[in-house]
């Protein structure tokens, strides 16, 4: 099952490879990792996509909190959050196509960011099943390059 | 006043109260051998980085403190490495030292420069590359609590060499303040509730101890607590010092190489309480088939140990001592239900000893040729109880844990996780500094003494009186037992074809070698040597194939044991 944690980590030198090396060595699976420090610069927070059952997923937890570095892990499966990820597409757009291009953009709130005569670069925001969604529309058209950041999550307010 | 970056380490380890530390000079520590001339710190210069190491561990084991070792960049730093793992994997409390190249050539490939950080990553509880002066007061204060608190463990400090030169104010911070690290000693008092209840139901309990008991100082403890539930005691490798082997409730070893009653007990006990202990593989063989009918209650100070490797039905995180406490004056304030718990397992404890008499721990006596089992009991015949035990890795290790009856916390070194050959006898330096009036006796074989035989040396230099102990049968032994048993005799690499002569080695380093080539000289021999001032080696020519029994056979289960060859 995927779980989507949040981890809050001292933002100190190497912290990075401590949390990716603790996956890798013991062999726990990273699908996406996004990392940035919040308003304190003291701290840097990473949000992780991983895989597991109850027994990895405990681990994974108990880890991850074993690192000094650690200050608080979250696992948000199965709670209340919001969770936004952006792609960068830059996808094939010549004559009737643009078109098309442009009614999936508006159907889905994306943003049109560079513009040649052949081509759109979308920007797209969302949770991460939308922007599957997009992909899979604008895949037929020729899908040049395309970046995701993986997801940032936020528990709702109470 | 100001001080430079190597004096402000040395200030921090006298804050610290270290007294003694192991190490080996080089070209980006060479500040810090300068200035520590100055400071009443012992040092013991080892023969080999990887020995340092090991002997700070063997100090950490013996006295509980943290050990300290010091190594030169590069390949000083990487020969450290495999005793740092070592330390890891049984969490002794040690801080590391490293001298690393100045800090605007890291990155460049610069001379004897290794990313040492980023090696020891998996291997340290956790690691710091000084960057700024300011900060090395701080970190090295840092180093030692977290070396020394929670679940023990190796902490390395890189020390780039222009920082030990840079100078600074020396302020030693009064607190430590990390905010992510916090571990938890109290157990969680409903959960001991919850163990009390389950306690007073069992039947069949068996206790399981580990290291963990050691690292928490905490044998009386467990002692009052094993005698008040009369709960028969298995112990790991690890754990075998914890409590007394000659105790009535005392069943040896678990596991691959543990007794008949050990693993029958586990196997058919209804509660198993794990204390201190981590279900390594050796312990439980099949995971499947681990005491199948029990319900596992585990105490352990590190949350990551528990539901690692087995279901768990009743978990407690804490300090061991603080939880045996706790869940003794539990139970003793149920006075008849404990009674009834211990008048109920009469029958357990009935079975158990009968296990006892059908598969007692034994070998075949011999006349002609030295045994090497009967060498371990001799050992401990003519030996303080307060004896100071380290081995190597293999069959003299095991023999060791089956047959030397340890009684007293903290006598027994052994790389028990990592199982690293070449660890007793930097250990055993590291045991006899700590311990200067204290028999320290390294167990060994021919094979893993050879891993780091340079240590006469230090031993010599530093008038160490260890007594070493080699059980000589020409073989990587343990290595060929399973070749034997499994791999259809084909004894691949394993006959150590050129016969050592481990007298004149001793000599050579000036020290004393006696040798027994029969069994009636083993006695005369040990006795010899111990009463021979300063380090002796002993070497016992024993029976070159003789097996270490009973054996679990890898991925069987634990009561699916060969018990002779």
């Amino acid at each position: 099952m995927k779980h989507t944690i949040s981890v809050l980590v001292e933002n100190e030198f190497g912290v990075l490879t401590r949390v990716a090396g603790l996956f890798s060595g013991r062999g726990f699976n990273i699908e996406s990792l996004s990392v940035a420090p919040p308003l304190d610069p003291s701290v840097s927070r990473m949000t992780i996509v991983t895989r597991g059952d109850d027994r990895i997923l405990e681990q994974i937890n108990k880890q991850l909190n074993k690192l000094i570095d650690t200050i608080k892990v979250t696992d948000f499966t199965g709670q209340d959050y919001v969770e936004r990820e952006m792609a960068l597409v830059k996808v094939t757009a010549e004559e009737e196509a643009r078109a098309e291009v442009l009614r999936i953009v508006d159907i889905f709130r994306a943003k049109v960011v560079d513009v040649t005569p052949r081509s759109y670069t979308l920007e797209v925001t969302g949770a991460p099943t939308k922007l599957d969604a997009v992909i899979d529309l604008l895949r037929p058209m020729g899908i040049k390059e395309l970046v995701r950041s993986g997801p940032v999550v936020m528990g709702r307010g109470q | 006043m100001k001080k430079t970056g190597s004096q402000i380490l040395l200030e921090c380890l006298q804050q610290e109260g270290v007294d003694t530390v192991f190490g080996y000079p080089g070209g980006t520590v060479i500040n810090i051998y300068h200035d520590m001339v100055d400071y009443p710190i012992h040092h013991i210069l080892t023969r080999h980085e990887q020995a340092a190491v090991h002997a700070a561990d063997g100090y950490a084991r013996t006295t509980g403190k943290v050990g300290v070792a010091i190594a030169t960049s590069g390949p000083g730093a990487t020969n450290t490495v495999t005793g740092i793992a070592t330390a890891y994997m049984d969490s002794v409390p040690m801080v590391i030292i490293t001298g690393q190249v100045p800090t605007p050539l890291i990155g460049n490939d610069a001379f004897q420069e290794v990313d040492i950080i980023g090696i020891t990553r998996s291997i340290t509880k956790h690691n710091y590359l000084v960057q700024d002066i300011k900060d090395l007061a701080r970190i090295v204060k840092q180093a030692f609590y977290i070396a020394r608190t929670g679940r023990p463990g190796p902490v390395l400090i890189d020390l780039p060499k222009d920082i030990q030169v840079a100078s600074a104010k020396f302020v030693y911070p009064e607190k430590v303040e990390l905010r992510g690290y916090k571990p938890t000693y109290s157990g969680n008092v409903r959960q001991m509730e919850k163990a009390a209840r389950m306690i007073l139901a069992a039947r069949k309990p068996v206790l399981y101890v580990g290291g963990g008991a050691t690292g928490a100082d905490a044998s009386a403890d467990l002692l009052a607590f094993a005698e008040m539930t009369q709960a028969p005691v298995t112990t790991t490798l690890m754990g075998m010092a914890a409590f007394p082997q000659r105790h009535p409730q005392a069943l040896g070893m678990l596991g691959m190489h543990g007794t008949y009653y050990a693993n029958m007990a586990v196997t058919n006990a209804d509660l198993l309480i794990a204390v201190g202990a981590r279900f390594d593989d050796r312990v439980t063989g099949k995971i499947a088939s681990f005491a199948p009918h029990a319900k596992i209650i585990h105490i352990d100070i590190d949350p990551t140990s528990i539901k690692k490797n087995v279901r768990v039905d009743l978990p407690i995180v804490g300090d061991l001592k603080d939880v045996l406490n706790k869940l003794s004056a539990a139970l003793s304030e149920e006075r008849e239900e404990l009674a009834t718990m211990v008048d109920g397992s009469a029958g357990w404890r009935a079975e158990i000893a009968a296990w006892k008499s059908s598969h007692p721990m034994a070998y075949q006596a011999s006349d002609s040729v030295i045994k090497p089992q009967y060498v371990i009991e001799q050992l401990r015949e003519l030996t303080a109880d307060d004896a100071i035990i380290t081995t190597e890795v293999g069959q003299h290790q095991m023999w060791t844990a089956q047959f030397f009856a340890f009684s007293q916390p903290r006598t027994f070194c052994s790389s028990g996780g990592l199982g690293t050959m070449g660890y007793g006898l930097p250990a055993a330096v590291g045991a006899q500094a700590a311990f200067p009036e204290r028999q320290v006796i390294d167990i060994s074989g021919d094979g893993s003494f050879q891993m780091n035989s340079q240590e006469l040396a230090t031993l010599v230099q530093y008038k160490l009186p260890v007594k070493i102990a080699i059980l000589n049968n020409n073989y990587l032994g343990m290595v060929r037992q399973w070749q034997e048993m499994f791999f259809d005799r084909r004894y691949s690499q394993t006959p150590m074809e050129l016969p050592i002569d481990f007298v004149k080695l001793a000599e050579a380093y000036g020290a004393t070698g006696f040798c027994a080539t029969r069994p009636e000289e083993v006695s005369e021999v040990i006795r010899k040597a111990l009463a021979t001032p300063g380090p002796v080696l002993m070497e016992f020519k024993v029976d070159r194939e003789e097996n270490v029994m009973p054996m679990v056979p890898a991925g069987a289960a634990i009561n699916e044991m060969v018990l002779a060859s």
